[in-house]
């Protein structure tokens, strides 16, 4: 369904380097993540992908037509959330959803079956002007706006950042249902937790592809024992196991710490080492790595 | 159709919804004209004058009589020497001083022919040369006035007449002048600020994943703005028949017209600055530094283009407002019809396709 070939886009006259080299392809009907951190080449990849920047070399085809060539046919297409909120912040909700409709050539009701699930949460409200929704109903109405001209594939950047939790669960699920009905969706996120969500992941740093799989073979691909460590002052523990030689990594992972050590290291042996300095009460147990471990090990190994 | 109707449904949402705009937008224009057309005009009323009379006799009281009673000047002052009349000079009571020399009655009687001498204070020349014609006038009407009285020798004298604004009022003059200036302004910096706003808002990147072609997001740019911009034209009319006392000679359909030429123009210069600028304030201080000095100083209303060095002559032919300024001049103020303006109009016409042409061509079907 997308396919992309050796894409490098770089900007300005200094020639920053903005995506480098990527190629992979996106299968019909699954959600397909790019994660990575800001600044990675997230935006850059969905802009080229959507027509709207042109890549300074390689080749990328979207639903049969070449991006540069033939972007008329693929505007007409596809879907597209871009990471701001991009809506009218002066038009009420369904002036917005009418608008995008007709531009579109179609009209709400045509479609609305595809909206249907999403646009009930927001249709209480939908009076009100744009620019006064919650962060949550604004993304939910970015995504009927996108959605209205049921387009084969869904480009969505970054659609949950600043939203919270909730409304994050809700989306996904959303995410979900259209995938039912057969859309091709590719999604960026920051978030590793979201990233298991997708089918498949492209984990992306500096504009370089670290790795694309499923989240369970990347996951599964670890290849580590991985430790919590929990109880003490953090900030002391992370510093003194990260000089402590068999330490492999150690990084803090919300209230507790990471740990993998080197072989030929037991964490019976790391505990009485950490005994020995003075953390009496410290807890170091095996757990099942994540993505965002499995992130932190790629950046490091690159 | 159905797209560019509801895209155009969609600006007009835009321009009401933004009530501080809104309000720029209709009180610009009714500031600016009701400004220059009462605060700002060089004409002459009640104008203070000062009078040294040597003379004390028939022949000056009659004169002064006749100035003190002109709509045009009040006589503040009698003072009796060289020294005084100076001195209200210098305290600025007085504007223009009439001295009367010893015996005019005699002087006129026996030699046929005196002198009187008016003074006046040039620290603004441009008034004090109005001025004293004013008063000039005023004597030789009262010269005439006695030379049908008396059998008089032979005399020639040259009579002026001030054709389409007989009472030099200041309002024929501006009126036109800030129609070109108000609409060129006005139509500049809305559609200015119009497409880069998208950009700005991010919006531009869904319209671009659309089918709509770039053609009608410029329509359907430019259409809110230029109904606007006839509404203001006809407020500006009105004010200036009802307030200003301003006749509108010629015919009103084709001032009309050719002022929603000319506001198309206008438009279509922002229009280019909107397609080529980054953010909304850019393409404000564009608009606004790059229209504002050359329409003001190049349109010719304010200083007249024949006086103007070769240079700038020619760079004046490229700003629209001159070619409107005398196209509105013609047909507001001298009736004349469209014989007299198929030129303008048509230098008018030109621009407008051009800068058009040049911003859909500028107009970029992708991000920067």
């Amino acid at each position: 369904m997308i396919t992309l070939n050796n894409i490098t886009k770089t900007y300005g006259k200094e020639k920053t380097m903005a995506v480098d080299d990527i190629s992979f392809s996106v299968n019909k009907g699954e959600i397909f993540g790019l994660i990575g951190p800001d600044g990675a080449g997230k935006s850059s990849i969905f802009r080229m992908l959507t027509t709207l920047l042109v890549p300074d070399s390689g080749t990328a085809v979207v639903n049969g037509f070449d991006v540069v060539k033939d972007y008329k046919q693929i505007r007409n297409s596809i879907g597209y959330m871009p990471g701001r909120f991009s809506l009218y912040q002066d038009l009420t909700i369904e002036e917005n959803l009418n608008f995008f409709a007709t531009v579109f050539n179609t009209t709400v009701e045509e479609n609305y079956h595809l909206i249907k699930d999403i646009y009930i949460q927001i249709e209480p409200f939908k009076n009100r002007r744009a620019g006064k929704l919650s962060g949550g109903m604004k993304q939910k109405l970015a995504l009927c706006c996108a959605l209205i001209h049921k387009p084969e594939v869904l480009f969505l950047d970054e659609p949950t950042t600043g939203v919270d939790v909730v409304s994050r669960k809700e989306f996904w699920d959303m995410l979900k249902n259209l995938k039912k009905m057969g859309l091709t969706i590719m999604v960026s996120t920051p978030y590793m937790d979201e990233a298991a969500l997708c089918d498949r992941i492209a984990l992306i740093q500096l504009g370089k592809i670290l790795s694309i799989n499923t989240p369970e073979k990347l996951v599964a691909g670890y290849g580590e024992t991985l430790y919590t460590v929990t109880g003490g002052n953090m900030y002391q523990l992370l510093n003194l196991l990260r000089s402590y030689a068999p330490t492999e990594s150690c990084f803090a992972f919300g209230d507790s710490l990471h740990l993998t050590l080197k072989k030929g290291t037991s964490k019976q042996i790391a505990t009485a080492f950490l005994e020995q300095q003075g953390f009496n009460k410290v807890i170091i147990q095996e757990t099942t790595p994540g993505i965002e471990d499995c992130f932190i090990k790629l950046l490091k190994s690159n | 159709m159905n797209q560019l109707f509801s895209f155009i449904k969609k600006e007009f949402k835009h321009v009401f919804r933004d009530k501080k705009t809104l309000l720029m937008l209709f009180g610009l224009p009714t500031v600016q004209i009701l400004l220059f057309g009462f605060a700002l005009t060089n004409e002459i009323k009640n104008t203070r004058v000062t009078v040294l009379n040597y003379a004390q006799d028939n022949t000056s009281s009659e004169l002064i009589s006749k100035i003190d009673n002109s709509k045009y000047f009040d006589v503040v002052s009698y003072v009796r020497s060289e020294s005084e009349l100076e001195a209200e000079f210098r305290k600025g009571n007085a504007k223009i001083a009439v001295v009367f020399p010893k015996g005019l009655d005699s002087d006129l009687k026996h030699a046929k022919n005196a002198q009187i001498q008016l003074i006046a204070d040039a620290s603004d020349p441009n008034s004090a040369t109005t001025i004293t014609y004013y008063l000039s006038n005023i004597i030789n009407e009262y010269n005439g006035l006695k030379l049908m009285k008396t059998p008089a020798p032979m005399q020639i004298s040259a009579e002026t007449k001030m054709l389409y604004n007989p009472e030099l009022k200041g309002a024929p003059n501006f009126v036109p002048g800030v129609i070109a200036l108000v609409l060129m302004l006005v139509c500049t910096m809305m559609s200015s600020v119009s497409i880069v706003k998208e950009k700005e808002l991010g919006t531009m990147e869904i319209l671009l994943v659309s089918p709509f072609k770039p053609i009608f997001i410029i329509i359907a740019k430019l259409m809110p703005y230029l109904i606007i911009s006839i509404f203001n034209l006809i407020i500006i009319l009105v004010l200036s028949v009802t307030l200003l006392d301003l006749e509108i000679k010629g015919s009103i359909i084709l001032l009309m017209l050719a002022s929603t030429l000319f506001i198309i123009t206008s438009l279509a210069i922002g229009l280019l600055i909107s397609t080529t600028a980054k953010t909304q304030q850019s393409a404000m201080m564009i608009s606004l530094t790059g229209m504002l000095l050359p329409t003001l100083l190049l349109t010719g209303f304010m200083f007249p283009i024949e006086n103007m060095p070769i240079p700038l002559k020619l760079l004046s032919n490229i700003v629209p407002s001159r070619w409107f300024f005398i196209i509105i001049k013609n047909v507001m103020l001298k009736g004349l019809g469209i014989g007299s303006i198929w030129k303008q109009l048509l230098i008018l016409f030109g621009m407008c396709i051009f800068l058009l042409r040049l911003s859909i061509k500028k107009f970029k079907i992708r991000l920067q």
